[in-house]
C-alpha cells in the first residue's frame, strides 16, 4: 500500500534548528560545559602590555610561587615547533620570544589549580622591554614602508590610461573603512584531555577542527594521528575561529600533556578581543573615470589593509576584497592592487566576507561618487554599471559572469520597495531642510562562491545506518549557529526519505572525516552537503542491488517512499529493510566525498575561475539622521536575497536577517579603537557596541528570490548564504551619505568613513555645511 | 546585633544553605561551577551582554517581585533571601517548554544558541509584566541582551507572540507563588549576615541602623548596592573587595517619599523602582532613565549607588544636578545633606568620610520652567553617554531668571557649565540667547578624547543641544523618534 505522506524534514522544507529546543533550555552544551575530569587545571595567557619592543628580560618568578599555580609555560618549553601560523608561512610565534609586536602578544601562559588562580598569576610576571616605535594604521604602514606580510596581488584587465584618457570625468578618493570584532558570544575555549603515548584530544570552539588537530601536532612534534579536535557547536563564529583557535589549543594540549590532567583555557573577554584577529580594517585609494551617463570607463584603485604582526590569512583576505572591487559591475579597463600591510596590532583575520566586503563598499563608494558628480540618482549609476548578460560580462579576474541575476532582482526590489516613490518623498522631506533629514538608498551584492584557495574545496562525510534504521550523519563541516546540520540531514532524510528525527547529527571531529576544509567562506552546506549525499547514494546503491539480488526485481522496482521502502509489491518499514540488509551482510555505512568541479585560479597571471557561481542580492534602507547630534535611526529596510532553491527557506532568512543587522553594526557603531601607546581600547561589550534589538530597522521586510534556481550542479540547487547577505546594509551607509549631504543640497559626496558614528556622522555634517 | 554565619536562598525549586562565601563570589560562578547549572552563560563577565540572565525574585513591600539580573556581576552573598531561577527551571515536567521557550523556537530565535537562555530570561521576565507586549517594550526588555547571530528579528517576533503558547498563570512560577512567598518569609530572621571564605568577609547588615554601626566599625568597607560597577571590579579587575558591606537587601533604603516639594529616595532604590515615580514627576527624564544601562542593570543598580560611585559618565548625576538635588550623607547616628552639585570634588574624589554612607537622594519637584535631559552614545541603548546633559532655565516674562546645565562627560565629574549658565541669565529666552551661550561652552569644559568620543565631538554636540533644547521647547521636531 503506496503512502502519499511525506517525511518530516525534507529539503526545502522549513525546519526549525536542529538544536533549538537545547538552545532555549539551556541543555545545549559547549565547550565550556563539558564536565571537568577531577584534577582539572586551567591556563591563561600572560601578555604583552607594549606595542612594539624588545623584550630584555621575563621574570616569572613570582608568577611559579603563586599559591595555587602548577607551572608555566613559555617558549622554551615547546616540544615541537613554536608557530601557528595556519598557512605554513612560519611568522606566528606561540609564545613571543625575543620581540613583541603587538599589544597583547602573548608571552607565556600560566597554568594553576582554577582559573581564578591562573587569572591573577599572571599579573606578578616582570618583563623588561626596551620600546620600539610602533605603527597601528595600514596607510602609516605604507607611509612608513612597513613590509608586506605576505605578497600582494594585482588584477589587470584591458588599459587603465586608455580608459581615462578617452572617460569625460575622472574622480580619485580616499577611503577608511575599519575593521571589526566578531564578538562570537562564545569566546575562545580550548580543553584538552591527555591520553596514552602522544595522544591528546582537544576540544574547542573552531570553525576548523583539521587545522586545530594539524597545529597542535606541530607544536607538540607529535603526527597528526596522535591528535583528536572535537566540536559539537560553536556559540558564534564568523571566522573568528577559522584559525584564531590555533593558539588556545596548542597551549591547552601542552600543558595536558606535560602534567598529564586535562587542561582547559578560556580567556576573558577583554583578553580574546586583544589577542584574536579582527575584521581588516582597509584604506582604499580610489581612482574612477566615466562617461556623461555614469558608466565607468576605468578603475584604479589600490586596498592597503591592517593585517596586523603576521599573515595569518591575510593573503586570501586581500585577494577577496579584489575579488570584490567589482561587486556587480563592469569595469572596461581596471587594475586592482592589494597591499597586505604589516601593522604592530593583533594580526587581523578572517570575517564573514573574507575582504569581500571592503571591495564592495570601495565599489558602492564610486557609486555614489558619480551620482554626486553628475546629480543622478546613485541606483541610475548602478543601473548603468550593472554587468551585462552576453557582453559586458568579464570580471577583472577574468571570469566570465554567467549567472547574472542582478537586473531582475534590483528591478523586483525597487518596485517592491516602493524605491522610487519614497525617494521622491525623502527629497522633499530634505526640502523642508529640518533637523532631522532622511536618505534611501538601493545597493547591490554579488558574492563569488568557492574558497579562492582552490584545494579547500572538498569535504567529507560519514552516513551510518544502524541495524535497527537508525542513522547517524557526520560530516566535516562545523554547526556554528547557520543550521549547517539541520540542511544536511534535510539532505539525508531526503536521500533515504526517512523522517528528519531518524537521524542523528554528531560532533564535528578529526576523528570521522579528515583533512576537512574550515567551515568558511559561506561553503558548509556546498561541500558537505554533496558528501553527506555521495555517502547515502552509496549506500542506497548497495540497498537496491542488494534488494534486486534478494527479492529478484528489477531496479526500478526498489523504491525508498517516505519511512517506507517498496520492493516490488512488497512494502517494508525503513527499519525491517535495514534488519533484513544488515542480516544478508550489507555495508550499511559509507564514507562521502566532494570536490567543486570547474574551478581553478592562477594567481600570477591573476587569471581563471575561482568561484564556481555567485550569489546576489539587493536591499533598500530608509534612514533618519538628526544633524544636531549625528544620532540616526534605520526606519526601514527591504531585502531581496537569492539564495538559490532553497533547503530550509527559514534558515535562510534568519541567515540574511542576521548577515543584514551584524552588517549594520560594522558599519554603523562598531568602532575599534587603539590609543597613542598602541592598545586597543575597545576591548568588551561596554565599549564596543555592537546592535541591540532597539537597532533594528524598525521596519524589516526580508525576501528570498524564490524564483531562482543555481545555474550549477550545487546541493539541490541551492546557493550559500552565510556571507553573501553580510554586504546588504551597504545601503544604510549609503542612505546615511544620503541625509548628511542634503545639509550641502547634494552637492557633494559625503565621504563618510566606515564605521560611520554618531561622531562621524555629525563631524560630516558639519563639514559639509562648511 | 545577632548575626548568622551562612546566607540562605532558594535555587530554583531547593533550598541553598551556605556558609563559606566570600565578598566577591559571584553567582554565575556559583551556578556554573559549584551547582553545575550551565545553562547560564558568561559572555563578558561585565553585564554587558546578557547571556547569565537569571532572574531574582525578592519580597518587597509590593510581594515578590521577579527581576532579571546579571549573574555574573552579581554577587552570591547578596542573595541571601531571594528566589533565583535559572533557564533550567522555567520548563515543566518531562521537558515541557515554557511558552517563551516554545515562541523562540516556533520563530527559529536561536542561532547559536549561546545568548538564547540569557534572552529568554529577559523575554520571560517581560511576559510575566505583559502579556501582549509592545515592539518597543520588547527592545527596552532586551537592551542588556546581545545576540549576534539573529539581527533580533525572529526575537521580536517570538516575543510578541508567547501568549499564542500559553499563559503566564500557567507558568509553575505562578502556580508556585505562595509556596515561594511562605519560603522566603521563613527564611528572614532580622539577622545581621556576617560569612566568609578565607580571608574574603561579606556582611549583610539586618537594617539601616545597622549598617551605620557596621560602616562604624568597618569603615574602609566596600559598600556594595547593586555591584552594577563594584562587579567589574572583580571580574574584570581582580580586585578583592573584602569586607563588603551589602545594602542592596535594605528595606529601609528602598522607601520613596512624595512631598510638596520633594521627591526622596532611599540610596538602594534601583533605576527600575524608582522608574514610575520619576515617569510622574519628571516627566522629561522618562525617555533618558530607559537609555540607562540595559534592563538588567536597572534592576540591580541604584541611584544612590550612582551617585557614590563618583563616576564622571554616570548617567544619573548631570540630570539630578539640573534638579537641584540633594543627598543625606549619615555617619553613625549623624547625618548631613549636600547639594549633589558639590558631592563631587575631583576625579575619583567624593566629599564622603570613611565609614560614611549615601543615605538618601532629595530631587526637588518641578513645576515651572523649560527642563531638558539628554544622553548622546554611539548606540542608543546599553551604552556609556559620551555626553550627558540636564538643563533648567526658569523664564519670567520673556527673560531668563535661572538657569542650571550639568554636563557628563566633560569634565573630570559631573559638573555646571557656569560660563554657558551665565550668558543665559538676564538675556531674553530665544534660540540666539541658547546659541551664544553654547558659544561659551570651552570656557567650562575641554572634555577629553577617548574610545567613545572626541573631545571635538563632545563639545561640538554639547553646543548642538542648546539648540535641540530650544527647538523642542518650542515644540519643534528636533531628535529622532527613537532617540
Amino acid at each position: 500500500m503506496k503512502q502519499t505522506v511525506s517525511i518530516r524534514g525534507s529539503a526545502h522544507t522549513d525546519l526549525i534548528h536542529d538544536s533549538a529546543i537545547k538552545h532555549v533550555s539551556g541543555a545545549a552544551d559547549y565547550c565550556d560545559d563539558i564536565a571537568e575530569p577531577i584534577g582539572t587545571l586551567h591556563a591563561y595567557f600572560g601578555t604583552a602590555k607594549v606595542a612594539h619592543a624588545t623584550i630584555n628580560s621575563m621574570d616569572l618568578s613570582a608568577v611559579r610561587a603563586a599559591p595555587g599555580v602548577v607551572g608555566v609555560l613559555t617558549a622554551e618549553d615547546v616540544p615541537g615547533v613554536n608557530d601557528v601560523s595556519p598557512t605554513g608561512r612560519h611568522d606566528e610565534p606561540l609564545f613571543a620570544t625575543e620581540k613583541v609586536e603587538f599589544w597583547g602578544q602573548v608571552l607565556f601562559a600560566v597554568v594553576a589549580e582554577s582559573r581564578d588562580i591562573a587569572r591573577r598569576a599572571v599579573e606578578l610576571a616582570k618583563i623588561d622591554y626596551t620600546p620600539l616605535p610602533h605603527v597601528i594604521e595600514a596607510d602609516e604602514a605604507v607611509a612608513k614602508g612597513y613590509p608586506h606580510v605576505t605578497p600582494p596581488m594585482t588584477l589587470k584587465r584591458g588599459d587603465v590610461a586608455e580608459g581615462q584618457a578617452a572617460a569625460a570625468h575622472r574622480i580619485q578618493g580616499h577611503m577608511r573603512i575599519g575593521g571589526q570584532d566578531h564578538m562570537y558570544l562564545e569566546g575562545h575555549i580550548a580543553f584538552a584531555m591527555p591520553g596514552e603515548d602522544d595522544d591528546v584530544i582537544v576540544h574547542s570552539s573552531t570553525q576548523h577542527p583539521s587545522e586545530a588537530q594539524h597545529m597542535v601536532a606541530h607544536v607538540l612534534g607529535v603526527p597528526s594521528n596522535a591528535v583528536v579536535v572535537n566540536v559539537r557547536r560553536m556559540g558564534g563564529g564568523f571566522g573568528g575561529k577559522e584559525s584564531q583557535m590555533n593558539q588556545f589549543c596548542a597551549v591547552a594540549a601542552m600543558a595536558a600533556k606535560k602534567w598529564q590532567r586535562a587542561v582547559k583555557i578560556r580567556p576573558d573577554r577583554d583578553q580574546d578581543m586583544e589577542t584574536t584577529g579582527k575584521r581588516h580594517d582597509f584604506v582604499v585609494d580610489y581612482d574612477v573615470a566615466f562617461d556623461d551617463d555614469g558608466a565607468i570607463q576605468a578603475v584604479d584603485n589600490t586596498f592597503a589593509a591592517r593585517c596586523g604582526w603576521t599573515s595569518d590569512l591575510s593573503g586570501p583576505v586581500t585577494d577577496r576584497a579584489l575579488f570584490h572591487a567589482d561587486n556587480a559591475y563592469f569595469y572596461p579597463h581596471v587594475k586592482l592592487q592589494s597591499r597586505p600591510m604589516k601593522t604592530n596590532t593583533v594580526s587581523n583575520t578572517a570575517f564573514r566576507g573574507f575582504g569581500g566586503p571592503q571591495g564592495v563598499v570601495a565599489a558602492e563608494r564610486m557609486m555614489e561618487e558619480i551620482a554626486y558628480k553628475l546629480g543622478k540618482d546613485p541606483l541610475e549609476v548602478r543601473k548603468a554599471n550593472f554587468y551585462g548578460d552576453t557582453d559586458r560580462n568579464l570580471t577583472p579576474y577574468h571570469q566570465t559572469v554567467e549567472d547574472n541575476v542582478m537586473p531582475r532582482l534590483v528591478e523586483e526590489l525597487e518596485q517592491t520597495s516602493d524605491y522610487q516613490a519614497r525617494r521622491k518623498a525623502v527629497l522633499e522631506h530634505n526640502a523642508k531642510g529640518g533637523i532631522i533629514r532622511k536618505g534611501l538608498s538601493l545597493t547591490p551584492v554579488k558574492f563569488g562562491i568557492s574558497f579562492t584557495a582552490t584545494w579547500y574545496n572538498q569535504a567529507g562525510a560519514l552516513v551510518h545506518i544502524y541495524n535497527d534504521g537508525s542513522i547517524m550523519l557526520n560530516h566535516g563541516g562545523t554547526e556554528m549557529g547557520q543550521g549547517l546540520n539541520t540542511k544536511i540531514a534535510q539532505v539525508v532524510a531526503e536521500a533515504f526519505q526517512v523522517d528528519f528525527d531518524a537521524i542523528k547529527i554528531t560532533k564535528t571531529t578529526t576523528e570521522k572525516v579528515p583533512n576537512t576544509s574550515a567551515t568558511a567562506a559561506s561553503s558548509g552546506t556546498d561541500l558537505n552537503g554533496m558528501a553527506a549525499l555521495n555517502a547515502c547514494e552509496q549506500i542506497k546503491e548497495r540497498l537496491v542491488r542488494w534488494a534486486c539480488d534478494h527479492f529478484d526485481v528489477e531496479a526500478l522496482l526498489v523504491e525508498f517512499a517516505p519511512n517506507q521502502v517498496h520492493v516490488g509489491d512488497q512494502t517494508f518499514t525503513f527499519g525491517e529493510f535495514i534488519k533484513q540488509a544488515y542480516m544478508s551482510r550489507v555495508q550499511l555505512w559509507a564514507a562521502g566525498f566532494y570536490k567543486t568541479p570547474k574551478i581553478h585560479w592562477d594567481r600570477e597571471k591573476g587569471q581563471g575561475r575561482p568561484f564556481y557561481y555567485y550569489a546576489y542580492g539587493a536591499a533598500v534602507a530608509e534612514v533618519s539622521v538628526d544633524t544636531l547630534t549625528g544620532e540616526y535611526s534605520v526606519d526601514r529596510a527591504d531585502v531581496l536575497h537569492d539564495v538559490g532553491k532553497s533547503l530550509n527557506p527559514v534558515l535562510d532568512k534568519g541567515q540574511i536577517e542576521g548577515a543584514f543587522v551584524q552588517g549594520m553594526g560594522w558599519l554603523t557603531t562598531e568602532e575599534l579603537k587603539w590609543d597613542d601607546k598602541g592598545q586597543l581600547r575597545t576591548h568588551a561589550p561596554s565599549t564596543y557596541k555592537i546592535p541591540l534589538a532597539g537597532d533594528v530597522p524598525r521596519e524589516f521586510n526580508v525576501k528570498l528570490a524564490d524564483w531562482s534556481e543555481n545555474r550549477e550542479l550545487t546541493i539541490k540547487r541551492s546557493k550559500a548564504v552565510g556571507e553573501p547577505p553580510f554586504m546588504l546594509p551597504i545601503c544604510v551607509f549609503e542612505a546615511l551619505g544620503m541625509a548628511v549631504a542634503s545639509v550641502a543640497d547634494y552637492a557633494e559626496c559625503p565621504r563618510l568613513d566606515a564605521p560611520a558614528t554618531p561622531e562621524c556622522v555629525l563631524m560630516a555634517v558639519e563639514r559639509l555645511r562648511g | 546585633m545577632q548575626t548568622r554565619s551562612h546566607i540562605t536562598f532558594l535555587l530554583n525549586g531547593r533550598t541553598i544553605e551556605i556558609n563559606d562565601v566570600g565578598a566577591d563570589d559571584t553567582l554565575l560562578d556559583f551556578l556554573r561551577i559549584d551547582q553545575r547549572l550551565t545553562g547560564s552563560k558568561e559572555g563578558c563577565a561585565e553585564g554587558d551582554c546578557g547571556a547569565c540572565t537569571v532572574l531574582v525574585g525578592r519580597l518587597t513591600a509590593a510581594g515578590l517581585v521577579y527581576e532579571t539580573v546579571n549573574a555574573c556581576i552579581r554577587f552570591l552573598a547578596s542573595l541571601d533571601g531571594c528566589h533565583v531561577v535559572t533557564i533550567e527551571y522555567l520548563g515543566g515536567p518531562n521537558g515541557r517548554l515554557s511558552a517563551v521557550q516554545q515562541a523562540m523556537v516556533e520563530h527559529h530565535g536561536s542561532q547559536c544558541g549561546f545568548c538564547t537562555p540569557g534572552i529568554v530570561m529577559s523575554l520571560y521576565a517581560l511576559w510575566m509584566q505583559h502579556e501582549h507586549p509592545t515592539v518597543t517594550q520588547v527592545e527596552t526588555a532586551l537592551q542588556g541582551n546581545l545576540c549576534r547571530c539573529t539581527g533580533y528579528a525572529p526575537i521580536i517576533r517570538a516575543a510578541q507572540e508567547v501568549t499564542n503558547f500559553g499563559t503566564p498563570s500557567a507558568e509553575h512560577l505562578t502556580t508556585e507563588r505562595d509556596s515561594v512567598v511562605a519560603a522566603l518569609n521563613g527564611l528572614r530572621d532580622g539577622k545581621r549576615v556576617e560569612v566568609a571564605k578565607g580571608d574574603s568577609r561579606a556582611i549583610l547588615p539586618a537594617d539601616v541602623d545597622d549598617l551605620a554601626a557596621v560602616l562604624e566599625t568597618e569603615p574602609t568597607a566596600t559598600i556594595v548596592a547593586g555591584s552594577t560597577d563594584v562587579g567589574l571590579w572583580v571580574t574584570k579587575f581582580l580586585k578583592q573587595l573584602s569586607p563588603a558591606v551589602f545594602i542592596g537587601q535594605l528595606d529601609g533604603l528602598k522607601e520613596i517619599a512624595v512631598t510638596e516639594d520633594a521627591v526622596t529616595m532611599g540610596a538602594g532604590v534601583t533605576y527600575t523602582e524608582a522608574q514610575d515615580v520619576i515617569a510622574e514627576h519628571y516627566p522629561h527624564l522618562s525617555d533618558y532613565w530607559d537609555r540607562i544601562a540595559g534592563w538588567q542593570v536597572r534592576n540591580m543598580g541604584t541611584v544612590g549607588g550612582n551617585i557614590a560611585n563618583g563616576s564622571p559618565i554616570g548617567d544619573t548625576p548631570p540630570v539630578l544636578i539640573a534638579l537641584g538635588a540633594s543627598i543625606t550623607l549619615r555617619k553613625g547616628a549623624n547625618r548631613r545633606v549636600v547639594l549633589l552639585e558639590e558631592f563631587f570634588i575631583a576625579y575619583g574624589k567624593q566629599d564622603r568620610a570613611a565609614g560614611e554612607f549615601v543615605e538618601s537622594i532629595t530631587i526637588p519637584r518641578v513645576s515651572t520652567g523649560h527642563h531638558a535631559a539628554y544622553k548622546i552614545s554611539k548606540r542608543r541603548d546599553e551604552d556609556i553617554s559620551s555626553v550627558a546633559v540636564g538643563m533648567t532655565v526658569q523664564v519670567e516674562n520673556g527673560m531668563i531668571t535661572t538657569a542650571v546645565l550639568a554636563f557628563g562627560g566633560m569634565a573630570a565629574t559631573p559638573k555646571r557649565a557656569a560660563a554657558a549658565e551665565a550668558a543665559l541669565v538676564g538675556q531674553p529666552w530665544s534660540e540666539a540667547t541658547l546659541v551664544a551661550a553654547s558659544t561659551k561652552l570651552p570656557e567650562d569644559f575641554q572634555p577629553l578624547t577617548d574610545m567613545r568620543a572626541s573631545a571635538d565631538y563632545r563639545m561640538k554636540v554639547a553646543q548642538n543641544l542648546f539648540r535641540r533644547f530650544w527647538h523642542e521647547t518650542n515644540g519643534d521636531t528636533a531628535r529622532l523618534a527613537s532617540a
